[in-house]
């Protein structure tokens, strides 16, 4: 503080500090606290707020286990809350389009990286960069252009004679949702990986060519260890924005797969109950972050690395 | 690297290309298609109606201003938090340091919805605590942008204090050194350095907050932006105006991808020719002092 | 238009650490002064705290008679000259070297003209218009100096500005330095770990080490007379001998090693305190017969042949090394690797030094 007082005058640090206070305490910490305080308090009609009903309790944390549903998995029947089961494919199908992302997204950041030409690299980034500039809900209509009962995709299909009767894509489960979430958050993916996997030496690998190891362990004992801190990034940010999505399930979706900001949605905007809203919304805030907090240590990443 | 798999990655790269710029084009091209869902198939005929009918649209008019109003507002204050947020982090260290940065980007990944309905808690909350009706604590855009540079203002922090880094100190001192004011270093030496950081995040800042929806749809009241006019078109009748919005902004954003790549090529090339002078006169130099 | 410089008893910690130990120093008006030392002996510090960018824990500073504690860089009539340069990258020559004056408030014509005066001065009478990245190394040295200069201080401080360049332009920069502070008159404090550079351009000089002020004088008597171990050792080569001093007589003194009993100066303020024999290779001949005085028996080991001179690397009997350093006038005779010789060395060309003063 000394230094920056030293730097940029008294005045100057003022203004700067109170700028970021702002921004800190204004916009996030008192927000995320009144949330946390407001899901503690019952709903009710404006004349009960602050009279004898309005006690913090659980209550609002509880409706997660209300109404349960019979579902069975590998032949096992059980029964289990409607919300909790629909927490856990959020978080199941986030999982499962972050590893796709980085299936996908890895040998084209190792292309990017190591293989293309200097020159025409600026060209092919601006390229990729495109679909970013499209706003996500665009990039969702889109596929649900696609996905159509009638649209492009099973015309084509039909005409190469690889099915033989149109298929609905979005009403298949979470199909859709994937999908979409796919094509909108790879990208998330390939920048980090790009970066991590570029600032490896390439003489590490051609060393390592010249060696004799072949190439997939090349990429196993070389590349994927130092891209570690990209492949981090990565998928916390895909499975962040995946399970925050509230666009994508929205559009591609069906009622056969309701994802949790969804339910969210439905508890703030139908049934104008705001404080149950915010319970769930600070469920999925604890959870997300538990979860990543974990992922982050298995890959032993600090947060800060993140960022780059 | 083998010839075959070096092909095979060419084609991996030309693959994934079309993977991301085909339903681009499938999208635009229902933009012209003369039927009343929006697809390619079956193709009925060229048609530019859409467009007639976008323009038209009083609602997307109203939404497309309330989007760039929005967006403009978030540009503005994400710059001006970020940055100031990036000169304290960078000029501090030790814990205090560690805990402001890590809480800084932490809010790049607190879910949109979580953001949205928290912003809108509080205000309407603390409006409720004052006692007042004024309009900062109802409901409405100025909420969304509130909400959005909540998030966004870590992520032009980030652009400026990468900037930052190759900062050198020594540039404040020598202008302190001059007689210059802590006003005038940061008017003329720190900020004239931060200038392509903060334009950057300028632009990140804008398209971020075009294309939010979760912390908009929870915030707006009932207000639109276009991204949350689209989303209710989509769900409910949809016609092919929406994707003759889509054509428009894809061109849009092409043209200025290409602005900016001319641009990136010429600037480049400029500082080369500088470099290269600066190599020719110490050459010369070298002759003139031996 | 130039000023002195007092340092009173200045000290300055950086937490527990001394970086400046009671520097006492005082610089005339129109003085070229160096403070030489190697890295961490203070010397930077001690610029800062003149510049301002530093407040002295301890002790006054004074410019022109005036203290200026608790002055920031900008009230004080000094400009700094850094390591680096520190050029604005982003402005024009011109805009650089009359930024002093632009925060001033004159105005565009007046700061335009001004430049290109000072340009000229500098030698580099078409740059005003170009960017800092078109310069040489050499060019970007003399703008920085145009810069300093704008402001009209009283005094200049230059912290190891010629660091980055290579050695014959280094030389080169040396004399045009020099110049310019004659043409000027104004006071220049030159800080620098490279002896040769303080040595040729100074009037004086301040030999720094672990924060304290060795010795100050002109150059010729800071290489001829050292008044200890490290400014002889920091200031040029010798041959060290390890012993024990007797009473000194007229400035004199009898010291005994393993190799004999040599005679050599010994400074009245040394007495009673350990000391080394010093004595330069310059000053160490040597010869097929024993030299009258200071004479010790020795082998022939290496002779290397550095052009303006012969290094010749002799061992004593017991190992020690010793290195005799013949001018090549053209015939001099060059000793044979392994011939039995005699190096001696006159008493008045050694010294009995203490080592380096430190603090406590």
């Amino acid at each position: 503080m000394q230094d920056m007082i030293r730097r940029y005058g008294p005045g100057l640090t003022l203004i700067i500090c109170l700028l970021v206070a702002f921004w800190l305490v204004m916009l996030v910490i008192v927000p995320n606290i009144t949330l946390l305080e407001q899901s503690f308090r019952p709903y009710l009609p404006v004349a009960e707020i602050g009279g004898p009903r309005d006690t913090y309790s659980l209550g609002n944390y509880m409706k997660v286990l209300d109404g349960t549903v019979e579902k069975s998995l590998l032949g096992i029947s059980f029964t289990i809350p409607v919300h909790v089961y629909t927490f856990f494919l959020t978080i199941f199908y986030s999982i499962l389009v972050t590893f796709i992302c980085f299936l996908l997204a890895y040998p084209l950041a190792y292309y990017l990286a190591k293989i293309v030409s200097p020159k025409s690299l600026p060209t092919l980034l601006l390229m990729l960069f495109i679909p970013l500039w499209v706003s996500e809900v665009l990039r969702a209509f889109a596929w649900w252009i696609i996905l159509a009962f009638k649209g492009p995709l099973n015309a084509m299909l039909l005409g190469i004679g690889l099915i033989d009767a149109p298929i609905r894509w979005t009403n298949m489960g979470y199909t859709g949702v994937v999908v979409g979430l796919i094509y909108t958050y790879v990208l998330f993916m390939l920048f980090p990986l790009y970066n991590a996997v570029q600032s490896l030496d390439t003489n590490q690998i051609e060393a390592a060519e010249d060696l004799g190891a072949p190439w997939w362990k090349i990429h196993w004992k070389i590349v994927l260890p130092h891209s570690k801190p990209g492949i981090a990034s990565g998928s916390v940010m895909v499975f962040m924005l995946s399970a925050g999505s509230l666009l994508v399930p929205s559009i591609l979706g069906s009622t056969t797969s309701q994802w949790f900001t969804q339910t969210i949605d439905q508890w703030f905007k139908d049934a104008l109950d705001w404080n149950t809203a915010s319970a769930y919304a600070f469920l999925l805030l604890i959870l997300c972050t538990l979860f990543v907090t974990v992922a982050l240590k298995l890959f032993r990443v600090r947060l800060s690395d993140i960022a780059k | 690297m083998h010839k075959f798999r070096l092909g095979l990655s060419h084609l991996y790269m030309g693959l994934f290309l079309l993977y991301l710029l085909l339903p681009l084009v499938v999208m635009s091209g229902a933009a012209f298609n003369d039927s009343k869902l929006p697809s390619i198939v079956p193709w009925k005929g060229w048609t530019t109606m859409w467009f007639s009918e976008m323009i038209a649209d009083q609602r997307m008019m109203v939404a497309f201003r309330n989007t760039l109003l929005v967006a403009v507002a978030v540009a503005v204050l994400a710059i001006v938090v970020g940055t100031a947020a990036a000169i304290l982090v960078n000029s501090i260290s030790g814990r205090l340091r560690t805990a402001l940065y890590g809480m800084m980007i932490s809010t790049i990944l607190i879910p949109g919805v979580v953001i949205g309905i928290s912003t809108m808690i509080m205000w309407t909350k603390l409006g409720n605590a004052i006692g007042t009706d004024f309009i900062l604590f109802k409901p409405g855009l100025h909420l969304s942008v509130l909400g959005q540079v909540s998030y966004i203002a870590a992520m032009v922090m980030l652009l400026v204090l990468a900037r930052l880094q190759s900062f050198d100190a020594g540039l404040e001192e020598a202008a302190l050194d001059l007689g210059a004011s802590h006003a005038q270093v940061m008017r003329r030496i720190l900020l004239p350095h931060l200038y392509p950081a903060i334009g950057a995040g300028a632009a990140v800042a804008f398209f971020q907050s075009i294309e939010n929806f979760n912390v908009t749809q929870f915030t707006r009241g009932g207000a639109d932006t276009l991204t949350v006019y689209v989303f209710s078109k989509v769900r409910s009748g949809i016609t092919p105006t929406i994707n003759a919005l889509a054509f428009l902004l894809i061109c849009i954003t092409l043209v200025l991808a290409a602005v900016y790549e001319v641009n990136r090529r010429r600037r480049a090339r400029a500082e080369a020719a500088r470099l290269a002078q600066a190599r020719r006169a110490e050459a010369e130099e070298g002759i003139g002092a031996a | 238009m130039s000023a002195g410089i007092d340092l009173e008893n200045v000290c300055c910690d950086f937490g527990t650490f001394r970086a400046v130990d009671d520097a006492n120093v005082s610089i005339r008006p129109g003085e070229f002064f160096s403070f030489l030392g190697p890295s961490g002996c203070g010397k930077t510090t001690i610029l800062r705290m003149i510049s301002g960018f530093i407040e002295p824990t301890a002790g006054v500073i004074r410019i022109g008679g005036q203290d200026v504690r608790g002055k920031r860089p900008n009230q004080r009539p000094t400009a700094l000259i850094f390591q680096n340069l520190a050029l604005f990258p982003l402005m024009p020559i011109w805009e650089n070297i009359s930024f002093g004056l632009e925060v001033r408030g004159v105005d565009k014509a007046t700061r335009r003209r001004k430049a290109e005066d000072l340009l000229r001065l500098v030698d580099l009478p078409d740059a005003a218009d170009k960017m800092v990245s078109q310069l040489s190394g050499g060019q970007k040295q003399r703008v920085a100096i145009a810069r300093a200069l704008a402001v009209e201080p009283s005094v200049m401080l230059l912290d190891e500005p010629l660091s980055a360049l290579d050695l014959k332009l280094r030389q080169h920069m040396r004399a045009e330095l020099r110049a310019i502070q004659k043409r000027t008159g104004v006071t220049f404090v030159y800080i620098t770990h490279d002896q040769g550079e303080a040595l040729a351009m100074s009037d004086r000089v301040g030999v720094m080490s672990q924060g304290r002020i060795q010795q100050i004088a002109d150059p010729r008597e800071i290489y001829n007379t050292p008044v200890n171990g490290f400014v002889a050792s920091f200031v040029g080569e010798n041959n060290i001998f390890e012993g024990r001093a007797g009473a000194a007589a007229g400035g004199m003194a009898a010291f005994d090693t393993e190799e004999g009993r040599f005679r050599a100066r010994l400074a009245p303020e040394a007495e009673g305190k350990p000391v080394k024999l010093y004595v330069r290779p310059e000053h160490t001949v040597l010869t097929a017969a024993p030299g009258t005085e200071n004479s010790v028996p020795v082998t022939v080991a290496e002779v290397s042949f550095e052009g303006p001179f012969i290094a010749v690397l002799a061992r004593t009997a017991k190992g020690r090394a010793i290195v005799s350093e013949i001018r090549n006038d053209g015939q001099a005779t060059v000793p044979q690797m392994g011939a039995a010789m005699h190096a001696s060395f006159a008493a008045e060309r050694a010294a009995l030094l203490p080592d380096a003063s430190v603090r406590g």
